[in-house]
């Protein structure tokens, strides 16, 4: 096992929470190192719709969690605007939905202070002609839609200019223990195997879903609830606003446009466990069913991925349905309470994306106050900054720079969504800068590389070869990558294959197992990780005399 | 209605795919009067190799050097799978047939008589097939001798690097080294097809020839993108053969290939002179069975067209991506004349969750099921047309992909197909 490495504080989870609290407590000037098992928003920060509640959607059944969700979303609005779409949204019903529910909306928005406002529906099928003829009731509310990739990358990178440290595919796999305290965490690096161990004062886990998990290696109990839902995105934006179901949480209940897509959600059904969940084919069906009620469109449009998230919510006994377990975050100070005492370990889950900064601000007060510092919270006024970074997740940036450019030779990979070389030089340089060789999964999460309607059938091995040829690439490692980056691609599109997505599902088959032989090819994990590359290829020019 | 004439045939072929392309050539050598109609869009999506059998069985992923010998293994253990229907003999002659004409059309290929060939893919894997291109034929040798080897590519030939092919195959062939060359007054993007178009003249393959013979440093054989021409390929490559003074092969690029242009050219030209009434880059707007041996079939652009009466349909249509099949979220349909597609129960078992799974996905093992005539059956095994024959992909019980199996299928299903209909038409 390899020499201890120190920090303040570690932070156990590289989702939203995890890289907002190091953020927080990098601008308190607190030093801190976040681990993940995976990549950044691996989790449920990974899997949801990239909503910023106005919190009108919960004002019947968690009116704290409506104000919360109100009040951060403003602030958010101020902070992060380059992370957001001020869309707004929409609430509406159609024939056969709940009269009570609909006739008392306003009045349980206005007693959570949420702004909504009724609309005439003829008006509002103006402002969203895709809304279906059959409605009975609209109201405007301030929803907006957030870029969580964006949003994470930009936490984890300001930190990281203010002191803190990633590290990536870093899982926890035990706690040295003495007396209740937590002397030094284990870690194993899971592209290598290697373990190491990492000495804090004061850990986190920020593990969203696996919050249960982690905290059992340190004796601690958290009564976790698993619950799923998947989301579907269509190939076009289908709407301009956030458009939600007036009635009851239930799903397929809201349509949430993302840049230059649309997506459709979601499920909520009980999962044994956080791992290894997939969209299933029934939920697929249904939430196009319930959808098609408010817009019609959603029954006949082209889907390009489904996904889903575990969402992370810690049980209460008497909640029966998963959507009532309180959405509002789980703050748990493990040195306090009669049994399984661990003075410095504190846990963080549950909650939304849109608090993300709150429970960022009021988990970094508790490791504060463990701490002995009485350093203010930052993060409620100074505003996020744009990082390079982040940047390339940004629908139509990549093309746009591109055109502005226009340089011949910068040549595009991926060209359903125009993402040129020097996209992929400038995630190299960025990954290569966190002590990783950039692979294809690690790049497509940067970026819109394989997020289009060829899903990766041609870009993948387009940027294979581009790597190669940057001397960032050597060995087979091409073979792992294509299978990796395919096989997690093809968990969004299977639920999705009918009309032409099934037939671009066939040339992908054809192309990668008919021509390429991937399924027959055993990847060798060799070398994976250590390569440094070498040159860029040299060109030779053809003698014409 | 239009500007043609109705027409009259004995046979309409619908479908310019591999299997519509082998069954209108088959059907006029045998003097059927033949009337082909298909977009043709979809064979330079083929990598332009032909298989026969790669793979048997699938599930265990065992590479076949003798595809006649896991052909023997497929047909005892698969009664329903095609190549079950169709003889050695008839496979045989499906190949002499179909690789005759392409070597008096000007694109011959190589095959062995009893074992698969070997070419190298973009990926730097290798692919098993059976008859190559004449340009491949090289490199199934180099992969065996790995003799000191350069490999060649082009700037802006997006996904095809000699060095990655170089590197992934670096561990078992310790001589193999890269170059990239810039063609001139190229710049830019390059797609393979107007690479492809570029290199028909002889004087930039003989140029390209010579300064990769400059750099050989050695090599024993070079490898590089298949584009050498479109049409003018045999003497182009021959040419840079020459000039190199070593065996030369080229290596399939990312899809839409020129060698699968190649084909598709290549027949559409030379078909037309054997008798075939070609109607490519049109489709079928309308068909309608009439009594047991007539079919009306509408023929046209747009709503612009004509009719054909045929007293046979060979039906070649393809899979989902040749749109001879459609699936909308509940069911599998044949789109011309909505015949039974045998299909697992519910979308649920289409597909497999993991991609790579080596059993493959059973959808792709769906389709027409058919008699030994090749004549599409209901779910009853009773024919549904005494004169309508499927051949290709378009099959049931065949999962062409992953057995790489794809133009065994095509070619040995049309003449089977053609074989069955003449002796119908009398």
């Amino acid at each position: 096992m390899k020499l201890s490495m120190k920090t303040e504080v570690l932070i156990i989870g590289g989702g939203v929470t995890g890289t907002g609290l190091a953020r927080d407590l990098a601008l308190r000037g607190i030093a801190c190192t976040v681990i993940e098992k995976k990549d950044i928003n691996a989790g449920a920060s990974g899997g949801n719709h990239g909503l910023l509640h106005s919190g009108a959607r919960y004002v019947a059944s968690d009116p704290a969690a409506a104000t919360e969700c109100r009040a951060e979303g403003e602030l958010l609005k101020q902070l992060a605007p380059h992370c957001i779409e001020d869309t707004g949204g929409l609430f509406v019903a159609v024939a056969g939905d709940e009269e009570n529910y609909i006739a008392d909306f306003p009045g349980i928005c206005a007693r959570s202070g949420i702004p909504v406002q009724m609309l005439d529906k003829e008006i509002a099928r103006e402002m969203e002609p895709t809304l279906s003829n059959r409605l009975i009731a609209a109201y405007q509310v301030e929803d907006a839609t957030i870029d969580p990739f964006k949003l994470s990358l930009d936490n984890m990178a300001h930190a990281e200019a203010h002191g803190a440290r990633l590290l990536r595919f870093t899982a926890v796999v035990g706690f040295d223990l003495a007396n209740h305290r937590i002397r030094r965490v284990t870690v194993k690096n899971q592209t290598t195997g290697e373990k190491t161990t990492i000495e804090a004062d004061v850990v986190v886990n920020a593990s969203g879903a696996w919050a249960g998990e982690v905290a059992a290696l340190a004796g601690a109990r958290i009564p976790m609830v698993y619950s799923k839902g998947s989301l579907l995105v269509t190939s076009e934006r289908i709407s301009r606003r956030v458009i939600n179901r007036l009635r009851p949480p239930t799903d397929g209940d809201i349509l949430v446009p993302g840049g230059t897509v649309s997506i459709l959600g979601t499920t909520s059904e009980r999962s044994a466990s956080p791992d290894v969940i997939y969209p299933k084919i029934h939920e697929v069906d249904h939430i196009i069913e319930q959808g098609a009620a408010m817009v019609p469109v959603l029954a006949s449009t082209r889907y390009i991925r489904a996904y889903c998230g575990v969402r992370p919510l810690v049980s209460c006994e008497d909640a029966c349905d998963d959507r009532s377990v309180s959405r509002g975050f789980a703050l748990i100070d493990h040195g306090r309470g009669e049994a399984d005492i661990v003075e410095n370990l504190i846990t963080i889950t549950g909650g939304k994306l849109t608090t993300y900064r709150l429970m960022a601000e009021k988990t970094a007060d508790l490791v504060c106050r463990l701490l002995g510092s009485t350093a203010p919270c930052r993060t409620r006024t100074e505003p996020l900054p744009n990082m390079v970074a982040a940047r390339w997740t940004e629908p139509g940036l990549a093309p746009r720079t591109w055109m502005e450019r226009g340089r011949p030779d910068d040549l595009l990979l991926c060209e359903c969504e125009m993402v040129p070389q020097a996209v992929v030089d400038d995630l190299v340089q960025t990954l290569n800068d966190h002590g990783d060789t950039p692979g294809l999964k690690a790049i497509g999460l940067r970026s819109r590389i394989g997020k289009g309607p060829c899903q990766g059938t041609f870009c993948s091995q387009r940027v294979a070869a581009y790597l190669y040829d940057q001397g960032v690439w050597h060995a087979d490692r091409g073979i792992f990558e294509l299978q990796a980056f395919l096989k997690e691609r093809w968990r969004g599109q299977e639920p999705l294959l009918w009309d032409i997505s099934l037939a671009q599902a066939e040339l992908l088959e054809a192309t990668h197992c008919g021509v390429f032989g991937l399924e027959l090819t055993p990847s060798s994990s060799a070398d994976r990780a250590c390569g440094r590359g070498g040159p860029a290829v040299e060109i030779q020019h053809v003698e014409t005399s | 209605m239009s500007k043609h004439r109705d027409i009259t045939c004995q046979l309409l072929v619908i479908g310019a795919g591999m299997a519509g392309m082998a069954a209108s050539l088959f059907a006029a050598r045998r003097g059927i009067d033949t009337v082909q109609v298909g977009l043709g869009g979809t064979i330079p999506f083929a990598s332009g190799l032909l298989d026969l059998l790669g793979v048997y069985p699938v599930p265990a992923g065992q590479i076949l050097t003798d595809p006649w010998e896991g052909m023997a293994r497929l047909r005892r253990v698969s009664p329903a799978h095609p190549y079950t229907r169709i003889g050695n003999q008839d496979m045989q002659a499906a190949w002499r047939q179909c690789l005759g004409f392409l070597a008096e059309a000007g694109q011959p290929y190589v095959s062995q008589a009893e074992r698969n060939m070997q070419v190298i893919t973009p990926v730097g894997t290798v692919k098993t097939t059976y008859a190559v291109p004449h340009t491949m034929a090289a490199a199934d040798d180099a992969l065996v001798r790995r003799p000191p080897c350069l490999l060649v590519d082009f700037a802006g030939l997006k996904g095809f690097s000699a060095r990655q092919i170089a590197a992934t195959l670096g561990a078992s062939w310790p001589d193999l080294r890269a170059v990239r060359l810039a063609v001139p007054r190229m710049q830019g993007e390059l797609q393979p097809e107007r690479l492809g178009r570029f290199l028909e003249n002889g004087e930039h393959c003989r140029q390209i020839a010579a300064t990769i013979h400059r750099r050989l440093d050695g090599a024993r054989a070079v490898g590089l993108p298949a584009v050498v021409g479109v049409h003018r390929t045999r003497p182009n490559f021959e040419a840079m053969q020459q000039i190199l003074g070593v065996p030369l092969f080229e290596i399939p690029t990312l899809l839409p290939s020129v060698p699968g242009l190649r084909l598709r050219e290549t027949f559409e030209q030379h078909l037309p002179r054997l008798g075939v009434r070609a109607w490519y880059q049109h489709r079928v707007t309308a068909v309608e069975a009439r009594r047991a041996n007539e079919f009306r079939i509408g023929i046209g652009r747009d709503a612009d067209g004509f009719r054909a009466r045929t007293q046979a349909v060979i039906l070649a249509t393809g899979r989902f991506f040749g749109k001879g099949l459609h699936a909308d979220r509940t069911a599998i349909r044949e789109t011309l004349f909505d015949l039974p597609v045998d299909q697992p129960p519910q979308r649920d078992e289409w597909h497999h969750k993991d991609l790579l799974h080596p059993a493959g996905h059973a959808i792709n093992r769906a389709g027409l099921a058919v008699d030994d005539c090749f004549r599409p059956v209901d779910v009853n095994g009773r024919r549904v047309y005494a004169r309508l024959f499927a051949a290709g992909s378009i099959l049931a019980h065949q999962d062409w992909v992953r057995e790489k199996s794809g133009s065994g299928l095509a070619i040995g299903s049309a003449y089977a197909a053609v074989r069955a209909c003449e002796r119908l038409l009398g």
